[in-house]
């Protein structure tokens, strides 16, 4: 597993991945490729959790929108949790949170979307 | 030192732009800015790097703090090839979805972040000064 994931499990159907570190390109292209993996085998609901990722940078962030517009394509859902202040501020700029809810812990985040 | 100036000369290798944000850290808590404003700063000075290593094709560039009384002033420089600010795209999310390119978000993102921004550029560089205020907009 790249350095960029700390832990990828699914829990009631939804597939949780935890980044690590800065949240930049190379982190957006592991999420991407763990999405990948998990979209062909099935899975549609997806929570990021971002408790260890502070710090983040508009490149990586823009490989979550290629994320959102795949599962578009399949009625599927993605959401984040522990956002640090500035990370959520950056994805309202983004307007990622138009498309993607953002939950206070994990457990909240994989009840809402089983 | 009431008022000091900093002044770092970043070479362009990955995640340098951290240690910006890590100097934004040391003089935001010297000015005894929130939290919420050294964030924005920060957010805006990786941006800006990223933009200045992407567009400036320059092996190096420049970031200097000035601290006053009422606000910090960050300037993000390169003595690269410049870039036509009107030309760049307002980026939204709902015509992103659609096209290729995904990117492109940086101005956007430094405009929201900061109070002031102004680009100033031409054939031998760029120069971004932004501000934050030391009080407001909380």
């Amino acid at each position: 597993m790249s350095d960029s994931i700390k832990n990828v499990e699914e829990k009631n159907g939804v597939v949780v991945i935890s980044t690590n570190g800065y949240f930049n390109n190379i982190a957006g292209d592991a999420v991407l490729e763990v999405f990948n993996e998990k979209m062909e085998s099935g899975s549609k609901k997806f929570l990021i959790d971002m408790s260890d990722s502070k710090v983040v940078n508009s490149i990586g962030v823009s490989i979550l929108i290629e994320i959102i517009e795949k599962l578009q394509g399949v009625d599927g859902k993605m959401a984040f949790t522990n956002l640090a202040g500035i990370v959520e501020k950056t994805f309202n700029i983004m307007g990622i949170t138009k498309y993607c809810e953002v939950y206070e812990s994990i457990d909240a985040g994989v009840e809402k979307l089983a | 030192m009431k008022n000091p100036e900093v002044e770092l000369k970043l070479p362009v290798i990955p995640d340098i732009e951290l240690t910006a944000t890590k100097t934004a850290e040391v003089i935001s808590k010297h000015m005894s800015l929130s939290e919420e404003k050294t964030g924005e700063i920060s957010m805006a000075i990786i941006e800006s790097c990223i933009n200045a290593f992407e567009h400036s094709k320059t092996k190096e560039i420049y970031i200097h703090f000035i601290v006053s009384d009422d606000k910090l002033t960050v300037k993000v420089i390169d003595h690269g090839k410049g870039f036509d600010k009107s030309k760049v795209e307002i980026p939204n999310i709902e015509n992103k979805l659609k096209s290729e390119r995904k990117r492109g978000w940086g101005l956007q993102l430094v405009a929201e972040l900061m109070d002031t921004v102004e680009y100033d550029s031409d054939e031998s560089g760029t120069t971004v000064t932004m501000t934050k205020k030391k009080e407001g907009n909380e």
